[in-house]
């Protein structure tokens, strides 16, 4: 157990640089997970972690100890992969033992060290068997009791549910989790689901083109994301990202978004700096709703939008609908059974829920 | 109705008719040779030279194999193929299991221990493949007369070695190739080194590339006889140089049953490696089509 900081990291290959000055410093106990699209960095970032990948620049410090000329055996980590590595030809025992043999623990301790991580995982029953005899579900659970009976003072995970099928990944999910509340032990997580993300951290980085894009507890990054990538990135459906131009009346911040065949919408209430409001006042902008902060207007709410309702989707605990809004589609979750497609809804917007971006950078405006 | 059935049925039946009867007609063809010399070498010369070469011995005798074994002469000695058998034996486990242990490291490097140029330095290996027998055998005798290994069963053992080194190592490097990098990665942050890898992870998951590369080196080296006639003289010579100086020279009357013997007595441990191992070979071959 540990604390973990990547201070200024670089990687590059040649010409090419994969990851530029990563910053991410987590605390003991912490979930850190490292989120992106596939070529973002994030796997090498874990593998420079593991000692798997030499380090261009920078400093990576586990418990204070900086680790860059450490190869991974003393690096005190156990690492959890994609594929699962098992080794084909050996036991499940065998698999778990393997570490352990090769640090030379006595045979006794290393079949009580099995013997826990077989009960954590529930997997006794499957200890004489060969990975091949084992379903994918199972051999996840191995990969992770190999990792689990080195106490390790971080565990590294790479991508570990992505070769499961949809139902398996969530009761792992669950159980990932469970096991880092019981063990207590760091850990980073690299995946490109932002579901997982979402459940498991207590920290996500989220990266593209090898840079942090953003990081922060998931519910801090979800409602006030760093910029437009993450907002979109993060959530399903994705975050509406709708053009509008801001006006400023007195304290009073609104965005006003063209609407086709219609007067043009006004959102306002949005709570922006005195500065940011000043120095955006009737510049072009992009505004952030997320789909479940439209909600059917009753009563005489403020501010509302009314749209011509385009495609209704309904999922079961609510309906998806989709419609035109300052000249792109924009998603609205709504309560089922409320709307239909083809006719008017006039919706309200959570204000206190909006984000506003700027028009060039894309990041958010405070 | 039943009528179609049966006309179909008959029409099968025909088919297989035809196919079985190619088949059988087709194997006893190539089966004809061996045919022959089996028979030969159980008759004695008297009924060869009297009598035709297919048929049947009249009386079954295998004093032409206990000849060709022990006393055939090759040159001025005449104790038969039995010393070269053994020169042969020397020569080719020796040679069989050194390249196929440097080839076992050289894929295993090559595939999960990368370094700037090994790309580059596998097409070289490959290049070796393409090396007619021919072109190597000037520089190689200058290079055994150097390390003083010339004319002998240690130098032939090397010319193997060497020049069955980019065959092993295509093989298992495009077996361990198969294999995924994360299992070395993982046996890395167990705590296992290099040697440990390749012995405790690497080498138990490649019994079925191990074989294959072992049948075919076997072959090679056991068959050999261009290199064989090249590098060795005399009593040092393999088994396939004397079988040529057994048939080739003849006293008086041309022995065909002692011929006929020494070449199956020649031929024999290559038949055995392959009815042995030959399912794993078959296997081997495959597996890297059918692993992900």
């Amino acid at each position: 157990m540990s604390t973990l900081e990547i201070d200024r990291v670089r990687k590059s290959y040649a010409s090419l640089e994969v990851l530029k000055e990563v910053s991410i410093s987590i605390g003991t106990g912490d979930f850190l997970v490292l989120l992106g699209p596939s070529g973002c960095g994030k796997s090498t970032l874990l593998n420079m972690i593991a000692g798997l990948e030499t380090i261009t620049g920078g400093e990576i410090r586990i418990a204070g100890k900086v680790v860059n000329n450490l190869s991974p055996k003393d690096r005190d980590i156990a690492m959890v992969f994609q594929s699962y590595a098992l080794y084909p030809t050996m036991t499940v025992r065998q698999n778990i033992e393997f570490g352990m043999k090769i640090r030379g623990l006595p045979a006794a301790e290393r079949d009580k060290a099995v013997k826990i991580a077989a009960d954590l995982l529930q997997m006794s029953h499957l200890l004489d068997r060969k990975p091949s005899q084992l379903s994918g579900g199972q051999r996840q659970r191995v990969a992770m009791g190999r990792a689990i009976v080195r106490q390790p003072k971080l565990f590294l995970f790479d991508e570990p549910l992505s070769n499961l099928d949809a139902k398996l990944r969530v009761d792992m999910r669950t159980e990932i989790k469970r096991l880092h509340a019981r063990l207590g032990t760091t850990i980073v997580y690299v995946t490109h689901d932002q579901i997982e993300a979402m459940t498991l951290a207590t920290r996500v980085a989220v990266m593209k083109d090898g840079v942090v894009q953003h990081l922060d507890e998931p519910q801090a990054v979800y409602d006030r994301p760093a910029n437009v990538y993450v907002a979109r990135f993060v959530g399903s459906p994705a975050m509406n990202i709708i053009p509008g131009v801001l006006e400023v009346n007195g304290s009073t911040v609104s965005a006003v978004i063209n609407v086709a065949n219609r007067p043009a919408a006004s959102i306002s209430g949005m709570s922006l700096s005195g500065d940011a409001a000043r120095k955006y006042a009737g510049k072009k902008v992009l505004v952030g709703i997320r789909p479940e902060n439209f909600s059917i207007t009753t009563g005489n709410a403020r501010p509302t939008v009314s749209v011509d309702i385009d495609v209704v989707e309904p999922t079961g605990p609510d309906t998806l609908v989709v419609f035109q809004l300052g000249g792109v589609e924009v998603t609205a979750r709504l309560p089922p059974k409320q709307a239909n497609a083809g006719q008017e809804a006039i919706l309200s917007v959570d204000t206190s829920k909006v984000v506003i971006f700027d028009a060039d950078t894309e990041t958010r405006i405070d | 109705m039943s009528t179609e059935i049966s006309s179909a049925h008959r029409s099968h039946q025909l088919g297989r008719i035809f196919i079985y009867g190619s088949l059988i007609v087709l194997a006893a063809f190539y089966l004809m040779p061996l045919w022959v010399m089996i028979v030969t070498s159980l008759k004695s010369l008297d009924e060869i030279y009297s009598g035709s070469f297919i048929g049947l011995p009249k009386l079954i005798t295998i004093e032409a194999w206990e000849k060709a074994w022990g006393q055939a002469c090759i040159g001025t000695a005449c104790d038969g193929l039995r010393p070269y058998f053994v020169n042969s034996l020397l020569m080719v486990i020796p040679a069989v299991v050194l390249s196929t242990g440097i080839g076992a490291i050289n894929g295993y490097i090559l595939t999960k221990w990368r370094f700037p140029g090994s790309n580059l330095v596998f097409g070289l290996l490959l290049f070796g493949c393409f090396l007619p027998f021919q072109a190597v055998i000037l520089p190689m005798a200058q290079l055994l007369g150097k390390l003083r290994l010339s004319g002998t069963i240690p130098g032939l053992v090397l010319v193997h070695t060497v020049y069955g080194i980019s065959f092993t190592t295509l093989f298992f490097r495009n077996y361990f190739i198969t294999i995924p990098d994360e299992l070395t990665r993982a046996a890395q942050i167990d705590g296992a080194g290099f040697f440990r890898i390749f012995f405790s992870v690497m080498l138990p998951a490649s019994l079925p590339i191990i074989v294959v590369s072992c049948i075919w080196q076997f072959t090679q080296i056991w068959n050999d006889f261009l290199f064989g006639v090249s590098f060795t003289a005399g009593q040092s010579s393999p088994i396939t140089v004397a079988l040529n100086n057994i048939v080739n020279v003849t006293m008086g009357r041309k022995q065909y049953n002692v011929d006929m013997a020494a070449a199956m007595i020649a031929a024999i441990p290559t038949l055995i490696v392959y009815v042995v191992a030959g399912r794993y070979f078959v296997r081997g071959l495959t597996a890297g089509a059918v692993k992900g």
